[in-house]
Order: C-alpha cells, then sequence, then structure tokens
C-alpha cells in the first residue's frame, strides 16, 4: 500500500508539473502533450481490467471510438454543443456498452474473452464502418467543438490550445485520483483478488462475475471519456477509433508502462507515442517495421525490463509482484 | 440433538458414465467434527465440492443454516456462512499473511466492495483478520509473504481465512496431506479447536487423526456410503472392516 | 425469394463456409495443441493471397500459384514456429497476444514491401471461367462451385488425417490434453512445428482459393481473423469439427444476414455469437476451460 501512496503523490507532482508546461511549450507540443494524456486515460482504463483485473480486453478501442462517434452525432454543426450534457451522454454510452459486452464475454475465460472482446469490439466497428449511420469508412466531422460554458460565460476555449491541453490535464488528473482510490479500496482489492486466485476468492464469498462487470463498465467509461476528448481535440471521427489494432496498441502501452501500477500506462503511452514519432521521423518508410520489431524485441527479450525502469521511477505496486515477471500479472486471465 | 446447520439429502453427481457419488445423505451439526473417509476414489473430493458448490449434484438436495441452497454458487455459499479448505493449498501467495486474512474478513464485511473507502484503513475489517491469524496461531508471521511460509504455514494460513469469514459451517479436504509430523499435530489441536460453535467437515486419510478428532464417522466406497455413526461403532462395522479398513495401510501411504 | 435464388444463396454461404473453416482449422488446432493465440493468423490469409497474386502474374498459372503459396506458407510456417512462436509456449495470453500483434504490423510491412498496396485481382484457371446459366437471369460462376467442391476436399482430408493416420491422433489427443502427449514421450517440437505450418498453410491456401473470387487487397486479413475467432467461439477451442458447424453457422448467418437485413448484415454474425455465448460459454462442442 505504501507503493501506491508514494505513486499518488508523485503523480500529483507530476500533473502540477504538467499545468506548467503552457508557459514554456509552444503549441505543437501542447497538441502532443494533450493527445499523449488521451491515450494514456485509455491506457490507464484498460489496465484496471487487465493490470487489476487479469482480464486481457481487446475491445475498449470500442468504448474509446463509442463515445466520440455518440459527441459527433449529437453535435449540431454550426452551433457548440455544451459539454455538459454532451460529455455525460457520450461517457454514459461507452459504459451502457461495457456493461453489455461486458455481461456477455465475462461469462467466458481466458483465451475465449479475448476473442469475444475482439470479436464484439469489431461488431461496433463494423457498425460505424458498413452502415451511413455516420460517414461510414470515411468518418464523421465535428464542426463545431462542444463548449466549456456555463450562462453564457464560457469557462475554458476548447478551440485554443492551451485551454485544451489544461483541460485533458484535469481531466486525466481526475480520472487517476479515482483509478488510484479505486484499486485501493475493497472493491479494488476484491477485483485483484480474483485474478491472484478466482477459486479463493469466490470461496471466501467475493460476487467475482459482478465485481469483473463493475470493473469492466468503468474502465469502459474511462476510455469512452478519453475518446470524448480526443474527438474533441481532432475535430473528427473515424472507425479506426474503434477498430482493434488501437486496441491492441493502447494493450501495449498498459505493458510498456507496467501492469500494476494505475499510473504506469500514462508513461507507457509517453513512450510508445514518443517512440513512434521517432521513428516516423528517423524511418518515414520504415517506421511500422521498427515499432513492431520494437513491441517483438519487449516480449521476448526484455519482458521486466521496461517495467522495471518505471517501477524505478514511480515506485508502484512492486512489493506485491515479484519483480521481472510483469506479464505473469496477467496470468489469471488464462483462467485457474 | 441441535439442527444441522448443513444437510446433504441424497446427493448424487455423475462424470459422463462414472458415478462419482451416488445417494449420499450427512447432517453437519454445531460444535461437531463430522469426518468422511474411504479408499481413493470414494467420491469424497467430490462430496465436499458438491457442498462447497464448486460442483453442482445431478440430483440431491443441500441445506445451509435451513435453507436450500443446492443451486447456489462457491460465493453465495461462502456468504450464506460456508467457509472451506482446498486439497491443493488456495490462498493468495503474492499477498503477505496479513493481508490474505484482511481479504478474507473483509469479504465478510457489510463494505466488503465499497468502491472509495480505503481497504487497509477498516479496523474492524483488520480486527477480525488479525483474531482469525490468532486463532490459526500464525499471528506472529502476520507480515511474511504467503508464498515463502512452509506448506504447514500455508494450510494454517488458509484455515485462518476460513475463520476470518466467521463461517458456522467449514469443509476441510484432506489438511494433514503433505505435513511432517510436527506439523501435523499442530494441526490436529487446531481442528480440535475449529469445532467451538461451527459445524466441520473433514475429509482425511490419517486415521489417527480422524479418530482422534471425529464426533461422527462417514465411510464412503464407490460413491456411496457404507457406513454412518460414532467412530467406535463404524469402526466395528462389518462392512467398513471388508471395504475400507483393511486397506488402511494403503490409504494412509 | 424463389427456390433458385434461394439455392445461390444457400451455396454462397456454404462456399464461404467452408473457406472460413480452412481458416478457422489451423487457428483452432494451433491453440488447442501449442496452447498459443495468434492474431497474426489472418496475415498469413492475407499473404497467401497477395503470394498467389504474385505468382500467378509471373508464371501465369494458378496452378502454381496454388500450390507455389500453400508451399511457400508451409516452409514461413515452419520457421515463424521456429523463430517466434516456441517462445510462447507456456508463456500467458497476454505476451501471445502483443507478440502475434508485433507480428502483423511486420507482416503488413513485409507485404507493403513485396506486393505493394494496391488491390489485385487473380484470374482463374481457364477451364473454371465462366458460368453455369441457371434461368433466364440468373447463373452461377464455376469457379465457385469448384472453390465449393475443394475446400470440401480439403476438409475431409483434414478429418480423414485427424481420424487415421499416427499424427492424426496426436494432434487429437494434444487438443484433448496437451500434457499427455508429452507424456507418450511423442516429439513435441515436431508435432507443433508441424501442426502451426499446416496451420498457417491452411490460412494461405484459403487466401489463395479466395483470391479470384474476391480481390486481394491489404486490409483482407483482418475481416478474417476476426471470423475466425467467432467461428472459434461458436465451435469450442481446440474442436475441429467445432470449426466446421461454426464456421458453416457464420457462412449462413453472413449471406442471409446480407439477403434479409443488409444494413446490419456485419453486425447478424455478432449477434449470433452473443446467443451462442448465452446457451453455451465455451463453445458447442467445448468442453474444458481454457
Amino acid at each position: 500500500m505504501g507503493g501506491s501512496r508514494r505513486e499518488a503523490a508523485l503523480a500529483a507532482l507530476t500533473f502540477v508539473a504538467l499545468a506548467l508546461l503552457p508557459l514554456a511549450a509552444p503549441a505543437y507540443y501542447l497538441q502532443f502533450g494533450a493527445k499523449v494524456l488521451l491515450v494514456g486515460l485509455a491506457a490507464m482504463a484498460l489496465n484496471l481490467v487487465v493490470g487489476f483485473g487479469g482480464l486481457v480486453s481487446l475491445c475498449h478501442a470500442a468504448f474509446y471510438g463509442l463515445a466520440g462517434y455518440t459527441l459527433a452525432l449529437v453535435s449540431p454543426r454550426y452551433e457548440a454543443a455544451s459539454l455538459f450534457w454532451t460529455l455525460p451522454l457520450a461517457v454514459g454510452a461507452s459504459a451502457v456498452a461495457a456493461l453489455l459486452i461486458g455481461a456477455l464475454s465475462l461469462r467466458t475465460r481466458g483465451v475465449y474473452f479475448i476473442m469475444v472482446t475482439l470479436a464484439f469490439g469489431q461488431m461496433l466497428f463494423y457498425l460505424f464502418a458498413d452502415t451511413d449511420i455516420a460517414g461510414g469508412s470515411d468518418g464523421f466531422y465535428i464542426y463545431t467543438r462542444p463548449e466549456l460554458a456555463l450562462g453564457g460565460l464560457t469557462l475554458v476555449d476548447l478551440d485554443k490550445p492551451t485551454g485544451f491541453y489544461l483541460t485533458a490535464l484535469a481531466t486525466v488528473a481526475l480520472a487517476t485520483l479515482l483509478l488510484l482510490r479505486l484499486t485501493r479500496s475493497p472493491f479494488g482489492q476484491a477485483l485483484a483478488a480474483a485474478h491472484e486466485n478466482e477459486r479463493r476468492a469466490r470461496a471466501l464469498g467475493f460476487p467475482v462475475y459482478r465485481i469483473r462487470l463493475a470493473a469492466f463498465t468503468v474502465s469502459g467509461a474511462l476510455a469512452g471519456l478519453a475518446g470524448y476528448f480526443a474527438s474533441v481535440q481532432f475535430g473528427y471521427v473515424a472507425p479506426q477509433m474503434l477498430g482493434w489494432h488501437f486496441s491492441a496498441t493502447i494493450l501495449v502501452m498498459v505493458v510498456l508502462g507496467g501492469l500494476g501500477s494505475v499510473t504506469g500506462p500514462l508513461v507507457g503511452a509517453a513512450a510508445f507515442l514518443g517512440l513512434e514519432e521517432v521513428l516516423k521521423a528517423a524511418l518515414p518508410d520504415h517506421w511500422a517495421l521498427a515499432l513492431g520489431t520494437v513491441i517483438l524485441l519487449v516480449v521476448l527479450l526484455l519482458p521486466g525490463g521496461v517495467r522495471q525502469l518505471a517501477d524505478a521511477a514511480l515506485g508502484p505496486l512492486s512489493r506485491e509482484r515479484p519483480p521481472g515477471k510483469p506479464l505473469a500479472a496477467a496470468e489469471g486471465a488464462t483462467g485457474a | 440433538m441441535p439442527e444441522p446447520a448443513l444437510l446433504a439429502e441424497s446427493l448424487s453427481k455423475r462424470f459422463g458414465g462414472l458415478q462419482a457419488v451416488a445417494d449420499v445423505s450427512l447432517a453437519l451439526r454445531p460444535s461437531e467434527i463430522h469426518a468422511v473417509i474411504g479408499p481413493n476414489g470414494a467420491g469424497k473430493s467430490t462430496l465436499i465440492n458438491l457442498l462447497s458448490g464448486d460442483l453442482r449434484p445431478s440430483a440431491g438436495l443441500i441445506r445451509l443454516g435451513g435453507r436450500d441452497a443446492t443451486s447456489l454458487s462457491p460465493e453465495a455459499r461462502g456468504r450464506a456462512g460456508l467457509g472451506r479448505s482446498y486439497q491443493k493449498t488456495t490462498i493468495f501467495p503474492r499477498r503477505s499473511a496479513f493481508a490474505n486474512a484482511r481479504l478474507a474478513a473483509q469479504a465478510r464485511s457489510p463494505r466488503a466492495l465499497a468502491p472509495f473507502r480505503s481497504a487497509d484503513r477498516d479496523d474492524a475489517v483488520n480486527a477480525r483478520a488479525r483474531a482469525a491469524l490468532a486463532e490459526a496461531g500464525l499471528l506472529d508471521r502476520e507480515a511474511a509473504i504467503a508464498g515463502t511460509l512452509s506448506h504447514g504455514e500455508q494450510r494454517q494460513l488458509e484455515i485462518a481465512m476460513v475463520l476470518a469469514t466467521e463461517p458456522t459451517v467449514i469443509l476441510l479436504d484432506e489438511p494433514l496431506a503433505g505435513m511432517g509430523h510436527g506439523e501435523a499435530q499442530r494441526m490436529i489441536a487446531l481442528i480440535g479447536r475449529l469445532k467451538a460453535g461451527r459445524a466441520v467437515l473433514l475429509v482425511e486419510h490419517d486415521m489417527d487423526a480422524v479418530f482422534t478428532l471425529a464426533d461422527v464417522l462417514t465411510v464412503m466406497a464407490d460413491g456411496r456410503v457404507i457406513a454412518q455413526g460414532e467412530p467406535a461403532a463404524v469402526r466395528a462395522h462389518p462392512a467398513v472392516r471388508a471395504a475400507y479398513l483393511g486397506h488402511e495401510a494403503d490409504a494412509a501411504a | 425469394m424463389d427456390l433458385v435464388t434461394f439455392g445461390v444463396q444457400l451455396l454462397n454461404a456454404v462456399q464461404y463456409g467452408l473457406v472460413l473453416f480452412l481458416v478457422a482449422s489451423g487457428l483452432t488446432l494451433v491453440f488447442g495443441i501449442l496452447g498459443v493465440i495468434n492474431l497474426a493468423h489472418g496475415a498469413f490469409y492475407m499473404l497467401g493471397a497477395y503470394t498467389a497474386f504474385w505468382l500467378a502474374a509471373a508464371t501465369g498459372s494458378f496452378w502454381i500459384a496454388l500450390v507455389g503459396g500453400v508451399a511457400i506458407a508451409f516452409v514461413v510456417g515452419m520457421l515463424m514456429e521456429d523463430v517466434f512462436v516456441r517462445r510462447l509456449y507456456g508463456r500467458d495470453h497476454l505476451a501471445q497476444v502483443l507478440l502475434s500483434f508485433a507480428l502483423i504490423l511486420i507482416l503488413d510491412e513485409v507485404r507493403l514491401h513485396l506486393f505493394g498496396k494496391d488491390v489485385h485481382s487473380v484470374a482463374p484457371p481457364d477451364f473454371l471461367q465462366g458460368s453455369i446459366q441457371l434461368t433466364d437471369t440468373l447463373s452461377y460462376p464455376v469457379y465457385r462451385l469448384a472453390v465449393c467442391l475443394f475446400c470440401l476436399l480439403v476438409a475431409l482430408a483434414i478429418f480423414a488425417v485427424l481420424r487415421w493416420t499416427k499424427i492424426g491422433m496426436v494432434v487429437r489427443a494434444g487438443a484433448e490434453n496437451r500434457e499427455m502427449v508429452r507424456a507418450l514421450g511423442i516429439s513435441f517440437d515436431r508435432v507443433s512445428r508441424y501442426v502451426f505450418a499446416v496451420g498457417i498453410a491452411l490460412a494461405a491456401l484459403a487466401g489463395i482459393v479466395v483470391a479470384p473470387i474476391s480481390t486481394v487487397y491489404p486490409g483482407m486479413g483482418d475481416g478474417m481473423l476476426i471470423l475466425s475467432f467467432v467461428v472459434v467461439v461458436l465451435g469450442g477451442i481446440g474442436s475441429v469439427a467445432g470449426a466446421a458447424i461454426g464456421a458453416l453457422a457464420v457462412g449462413l448467418t453472413d449471406t442471409f444476414g446480407k439477403v434479409f437485413f443488409p444494413a446490419f448484415s456485419s453486425v447478424s454474425v455478432y449477434l449470433v455469437m452473443a446467443l451462442i455465448l448465452l446457451w453455451r460459454p465455451n463453445g458447442i462442442l467445448g468442453r474444458r476451460e481454457v
């Protein structure tokens, strides 16, 4: 527990430092920073079920994208919709989708769960890619960004890089706080217990299915929160937001950053997206190959390497897990 | 005679063509240790799994605390006051012994799944966890990581976890298996203390332990009950002598 | 829908199902025997189709493309097993998911550099060109019929090998109980390498025979991968017979979904999967927890 308290303190310091970034950094970096924060939020959301719950989900992109599409579909073309109702609506849509998909998928175990979540995620992908609900495979523009205003007074201008960056930062900080509390709570401990030894957790009387479904729903809602702001940032939604490649990408970030900690996936997202930028600049023709190779090498040769680096920097819950075996943390997902 | 805390009536379990448990009835009463013995393959483990809900019976009825529990899940039975140990020690090996007991105590708490409180700062839960560790004789090891405890200590911890859920019925599946003499003596003493106010079912191969501990004895062979009653009477039962006690040496090996 | 149209659609459904079976049977065997979930399986289907296009364009012969494509896939499969996949035996599913995802990225780049990103078509062999006139307005392409027949033969061959050969027996035993195969002292290394290579070759074979019907395009493996997963989930992991049932169910649902609910045809398959999951969470022929 001491580890997670240290993690909370370090996260708070980091967020304060990040809030000062607009004083120094040009707009491009703020945009990139906001992107990292939001994708990192999606990875943190995913990590609640993968790292803490031991459930390898491959449909979180669908929850991320669904919230974006919800915003795109309800946004009027020429005037700004209020964030105060579009945000709950979009996050609610993701939560409901996660509840329904989770209720079915959690009936299965291990590799079935992976395949079933993948399939349901792709179902939502095809729903938007193959039908003309919202532009089909071409995607859909959000012509006017939602506004954060009260009684005609604009609180934050989401059109400005600084305003958007700070809003994204505040959102991610709140979500981090929520996840830190949740994972330390009896609920979070029961979720982790069901992962470590499902049979014992059930014999003790923990309602494992309901615990997992609740975690899955919260996780889907938080992925939706990230997707909502991501679509605000880009003013555009496309089916690829929901596609399973993005699900797998944020899973890579989760593993890069460390499964056992709340904020690790943020670090993983920064490392991954930073590496992607570097590779794109250095090897414009082969960057995907290079990225694939890096993932491959991490999985094959350094299962604990990047995690241990993150551990040293953040000092998360490493006390409760043997070092050097981060991937073993999802062993519960293979079904006991 | 007190009301049974757990009652099984005509339980049967088939796996494909194999009749693992056939028409077994038994009653577990508070403050009694009810031992179930029988040669390997007699259906003892299947029976315990039927009672705990890990397996569903093909036929028969289970009543827990006077209520029908036949179709309840293991977790629902756990909440209804049933605790069990497994043949293979089933704990949270990466957590400390105290954290194991605390999780068990939490499961029994009215705030078992509270999402925003701090799990390790619930005084009532912490106190119950400590009391359970103390009762199981493991308080001095509370800070040790469970996976690093000795085999005997891990079994004690499993019982401490069961105790922390404040059960009315405890099912023990071969609690002495794999223990050295000293460890076994400690465990036998612990099991003897468990029955205070609780109904205990004990499946065990160690005949000395069974006859030391048991208030009631059920003998199974080929999935059926061949004798049931007071240990001394059962021991003298001709069918038991023929079917089982003649093989005592094998079974204990 | 009149009877002829219905018949045509039924044939389409069966043909689709059979192709799916070729892909999914490899996937289910690789999981059943090796315990590895391979997300890159669809990429081999795509690469098979591109290889067929390349060989057909270079040699002018569909047959050379067919045989050559399968042979190349088999050899690549052996190499892949040796270099990457065997490192995953005994690792958890998360590592397998990540490694096979990385393989997808890499194989996609390989495709880009070897074959480019254009959409291609492959001509069927001469004697299989043309159509059979069914009514005045309806005809059915000969090649599609040939695909049905060919896939059916391959499917029967798979079942025959599993049923009557020694290696088939080992594979079936392995799908039931991996440890048992090891305990029998059978060279697990060899069996696992063949199983993986055959799985890859089957995926490539499916890609090749489909190439003249659909087009050859970069994203073709993705859709196939997901549908194969649905097939495996429906049938039960490790069960080849289950894969056959699942593949036909998906083929029928998809084809008739397109006829009756064109707007939601792509969703219909997943709804069927959801219903089956409510009924049997481990698949129709699935028995064990994995």
